[in-house]
């Protein structure tokens, strides 16, 4: 093949074409609506003329010589009997017509107007600035004038019927006579109303002359049955040219001037269609079947168009998508993939000296036998496909030079990804593992970069198919190089949910694990040797779950940070901590603390970030794997439950609470009393109701805060919600005082329920009531139970959420569009400044501080401070 | 029209606290920054002339303004401008 040298565009014009144009253009005049005739071959001057390009194999074009494929197609004509409206310009054309005069054709203006109008859209289209407004405005002035300056012609009103009909004076303007119009129309005042002369004069919109495009853009197919089935575009060229051609033998036979009309507008309705079938005010053109055809707008608008559907996004080989699970077993930077995928999914091998051997075990293999392949390309460039029957044979034949489509297997590089790939960590580079069954396979630890989770979603797999590609893929994509965010310098990838639940149980407990349970725990690790154990319980040794968890830290590992369970004492007691929320690991040994959220957690992890940044990413990534093996035994080890009986609260807590929700009730009402005796006093900037929603408001939400304070009383350590609100699994004590004890306040932008029935929420109050209970307030908790009220509060409540998170992703996914649109091309340069393409400088130094968020300190300024304390040897 | 703002009280754009320092380079400054670049004035980024800083400061089309901001992350960060009409 031989490829062009690249040419460098100079300009693009914009503009219409004319009828001499579209004939000097066409290589034939198409006459007939026939396709092919009996013998299937193309009639001469028919919509398939060889003329117009070939698609049939063994066809040569009659213009240039070229087979199907080489020849790109060629347009044709159609001589229009009668000149018709071309849709996309109707409203323009309604503009000239008000703004010309309907005698002879001048520009309604006065000429020092007219200078005065040209003088500025000159200067507009010299800065390179849009020259809308000022057209408008001249189509506005000269629709103004009554009587034409220049002949003294009294002006009509048009009046247009959408889509291409117009009306003058109660008389339809036919095509003929508005194209007449325009024609008058001097090349001064064209420029005056925003249009070129020489490319676009306003009577080329009344088209005379259709153009047919060629045939390779409306290819037809062959159906198994042998019948032929034509393009859309083919379809409705046929009904343009059987229409002409009775409109022109009407014409001729001197038909009445009714039926003239009749087939006129006929005509001008197949146009209007072959050109847009969404046109409003026309019923769309159907496909015998019912089904509206696709036309030519139709090819280019929208998502599935030529410009969103094929230019700016399209398909690609060498792909996989299916739906994903977890599997805790994984590497973190694997991704196990479906046998039948990775027999289908194929790397092209080089046949070299140091491969032949390997190479010619995979085609011995065949396609159906593994790690085999399914294609060798021979060194005269013939593909052959490789099969149960002939792999034995090709493999023999294999030599130098030759190139075999080799299946993929473990271990190689692929491309993993998720929509939406809203940041760089939303395709990253995975090792395969190929698997039985039909999921893909991912370690939950690689969920927050992806924001997977396994509720049925799906994720695309690319297998990158050169050298340099691979190595790319490796070096800059691959998910250890990615644990740290760019976002905000720490980790993103790390434990999630159980797998925090998991080790918080481990190394919170104080239970004596003996030998056979430490084994069981470690089993999964790659650790063989238990260190000593902590004591002796009836001669047994015991081993304690820091003990456990250190086995995994890296020696030289040294550390103290505040766990996530930390309760923000006023004065720390740091290692004496009574919550062991204070922790201390020395020389990778976890001597106190417990470890949670903060500790091994995505987003959070302390550890994990030190690792990185101290030690290296394969360090961190053992551990990652490590630690969610672990924590996964962990938890099996204690067992982990939960129910809503666990949200159990003893009489005594519950009536508690109850007093605290009657205690505020009568606040409210007290509140609501002072109000209406004018007694409340007004908060500044207020006015008198706003102060009391706000008081309402604050005393009800005290109250529930008090209740989840004695719900949480009685809920200890050993609930397993508690448990994960603590340590930063999942949930928070909102969620469990809304569960125990009090739902609370629903509320809707921010404010009490205030709509529904006039003057009340609800029937079921009185009018004008204000009461906490008439304005969705929920007292009573999950567990307990909803009142109907409640229960229609708190979907209202729940309601505004759902639409909320519905209008937020849409309105931040265009943001981001743009954003990405403005920046992607920006570049941080050798001298710390950040260009765009034209070497134009955007910022003197990037950030303002010339540091890559990747490595600083989860973004705080004081990076330096690890760096000085471990030259002068400070305490860590 | 807005009113005159009272004597001794008028609003002066450099003093206020959102505002971060402007300043003219010399010729010598400016030498060295567009060598330290290796660029040319055009490519640095604009300010308008009639930008208050900018007016405060008297800054004529074609000289180039340092700007001293705060910064939370780098202390102090400096731009330049070249102003423009």
């Amino acid at each position: 093949m031989v490829i062009a040298t690249p040419k460098r565009i100079k300009q693009i014009k914009f503009g219409l074409i004319s009828p001499k144009e579209f004939r000097k253009m066409s290589v034939t005049r198409v006459i007939t609506a026939d396709t092919y005739d009996d013998d299937g071959f193309p009639i001469e001057m028919g919509l398939m003329d060889t003329k117009l390009g070939v698609i049939d194999p063994g066809l040569r074009c009659k213009t240039c010589g070229g087979r199907a494929g080489e020849c790109p197609g060629h347009f044709g004509h159609i001589e229009l009997v009668a000149p018709v409206i071309h849709v996309g310009f109707a409203k323009l054309i309604r503009k000239i017509l008000r703004a010309t005069c309907r005698k002879c054709g001048a520009l309604l203006l006065e000429p020092n107007q007219k200078k005065k109008y040209l003088e500025q859209i000159k200067t507009l289209r010299k800065m390179g600035q849009p020259i809308e407004d000022i057209v408008n405005e001249v189509f506005k002035e000269a629709r103004k004038a009554g009587t034409c300056t220049y002949c003294g012609e009294v002006q009509q009103e048009i009046k247009f019927e959408k889509p291409t009909t117009y009306i003058e004076n109660e008389h339809k303007l036919m095509p003929t006579d508005i194209r007449s119009r325009l024609e008058k129309i001097t090349d001064e005042d064209i420029e005056v109303i925003g249009m070129d002369p020489q490319n676009a004069r306003p009577e080329w919109i009344v088209l005379t002359v259709l153009p047919v495009p060629p045939v390779t853009m409306r290819p037809s197919i062959t159906l198994e049955s042998g019948q032929r089935s034509e393009d859309d575009l083919t379809h409705k060229l046929v009904d343009i040219i059987r229409i002409n051609q009775r409109f022109q033998e009407n014409r001729e036979a001197g038909a009445p001037q009714l039926i003239i009309e009749d087939l006129w507008e006929l005509l001008q309705y197949h146009v209007t269609t072959f050109i847009d079938n969404a046109v409003s005010g026309v019923p769309p053109a159907r496909h015998r079947s019912g089904r509206p055809l696709k036309t030519l707008s139709q090819r280019l608008k929208g998502k599935e168009g030529r410009f969103r559907g094929s230019l700016s996004g399209k398909r690609v080989n060498f792909s996989a998508r299916t739906v994903i699970s977890p599997d805790p077993n994984l590497r973190i930077f694997e991704v196990g993939v479906p046998l039948e995928v990775a027999k289908e999914l194929t790397i092209t091998m080089n046949v070299t000296p140091r491969n032949l051997d390997e190479v010619k075990e995979y085609v011995r293999r065949g396609p159906d036998n593994h790690p085999g392949a399914n294609y060798i390309v021979r060194a005269d460039g013939r593909r052959v496909k490789i099969t149960e029957s002939n792999s034995k044979e090709l493999a023999d034949l294999v030599e130098l030079g030759w190139k075999v489509d080799r299946q993929i297997k473990d271990g190689d590089v692929v491309l993993f990804n998720r929509q939406p790939s809203l940041h760089r960590m939303s395709i990253m580079a995975h090792e395969i593992k190929v698997l039985p069954h039909k999921t893909f396979r991912l370690n939950p630890a690689v969920c927050p970069p992806y924001n997977a989770d396994f509720d049925g979603d799906e994720m695309n797999l690319h297998v990158p198919q050169t050298e340099e590609a691979r190595a790319e893929a490796k070096i800059l994509m691959h998910v250890q190089e990615n644990i740290l965010s760019p976002r905000f310098g720490g980790p993103i990838i790390g434990g999630i949910h159980d797998h925090i639940s998991g080790l918080f149980l481990l190394t919170n407990s104080k239970e004596k694990i003996n030998k056979n349970d430490a084994l069981e725990l470690l089993r999964k690790s790659e650790i063989r040797e238990l260190l000593e154990p902590a004591g002796m319980v009836d001669h047994e040794p015991y081993w304690t779950g820091k003990q456990i968890f250190s086995q995994i830290l890296p020696g030289g590992l040294n550390l103290q940070f505040k766990a996530e369970i930390c309760e923000q004492c006023e004065v720390c007691k740091g290692v004496d901590c009574e919550n062991d929320a204070y922790v201390v690991i020395r020389d990778g040994i976890l001597e106190r603390g417990t470890i949670d959220e903060k500790a091994i957690g995505a987003f959070k992890s302390v550890i994990l970030d030190k690792l990185i940044k101290e030690f290296n990413s394969d360090i961190a990534c053992r551990f990652i794997d490590d630690a969610t093996r672990l924590s996964i035994r962990g938890i099996m080890h204690s067992g982990f439950s939960f129910g809503i009986d666990d949200e159990y609260i003893p009489p005594e807590a519950q009536s508690q609470i109850d007093e605290v929700m009657t205690q505020a009730q009568d606040k409210v009402e007290k509140l609501i009393s002072a109000y209406l005796a004018g007694e409340l006093e007004q908060l500044p900037g207020r006015t008198l109701t706003e102060t009391l929603e706000m008081e309402i408001m604050k005393e009800l939400s005290k109250a529930r805060d008090s209740t989840g304070d004695i719900a949480g009383r009685h809920l200890g350590m050993d609930n397993s919600a508690v448990i994960m609100a603590r340590s930063g699994a999942r949930g928070s004590m909102l969620n469990l005082t809304q569960m125990a004890a009090c739902v609370g306040q629903q509320a809707v932008r921010g404010e009490r329920i205030k709509r529904g029935y006039a003057g009340r929420t609800l029937s079921h109050f009185e009018k004008g009531d204000l009461g906490a209970q008439a304005h969705g307030f929920v007292r009573a908790s999950y567990k307990s139970g909803l009142s109907p009220t409640e229960y229609f509060f708190h979907a209202i409540g729940g309601r505004e959420g759902l639409v909320d998170t519905a209008v937020r992703t849409s309105q931040s996914g265009y943001l981001q569009r743009r954003l990405v649109n403005a920046l992607q091309d920006l570049e941080v340069q050798f001298d710390g400044s950040v260009r765009d393409t034209r070497k134009m400088i955007i910022q003197f130094k990037y950030g303002e501080d010339g540091i890559n968020p990747m490595n600083s300190d989860f973004s705080k300024p004081e990076a330096v401070r690890r760096i000085i304390d471990s030259v002068v040897g400070v305490k860590e | 029209m807005k009113e005159k703002e009272p004597a001794g009280r008028e609003f002066k754009p450099l003093e206020h606290k959102m505002v971060p320092r402007h300043e003219i380079l010399n010729e010598e400054e400016l030498k060295k920054i567009l060598s330290e670049y290796n660029i040319e004035k055009e490519q640095m980024p604009k300010i308008k002339e009639a930008d208050p800083a900018a007016r405060e400061i008297q800054a004529k089309i074609g000289d180039v303004v340092r700007i001293i901001r705060e910064s939370p992350t780098a202390g102090k960060a400096i731009f330049y401008r070249l102003v423009i009409a």
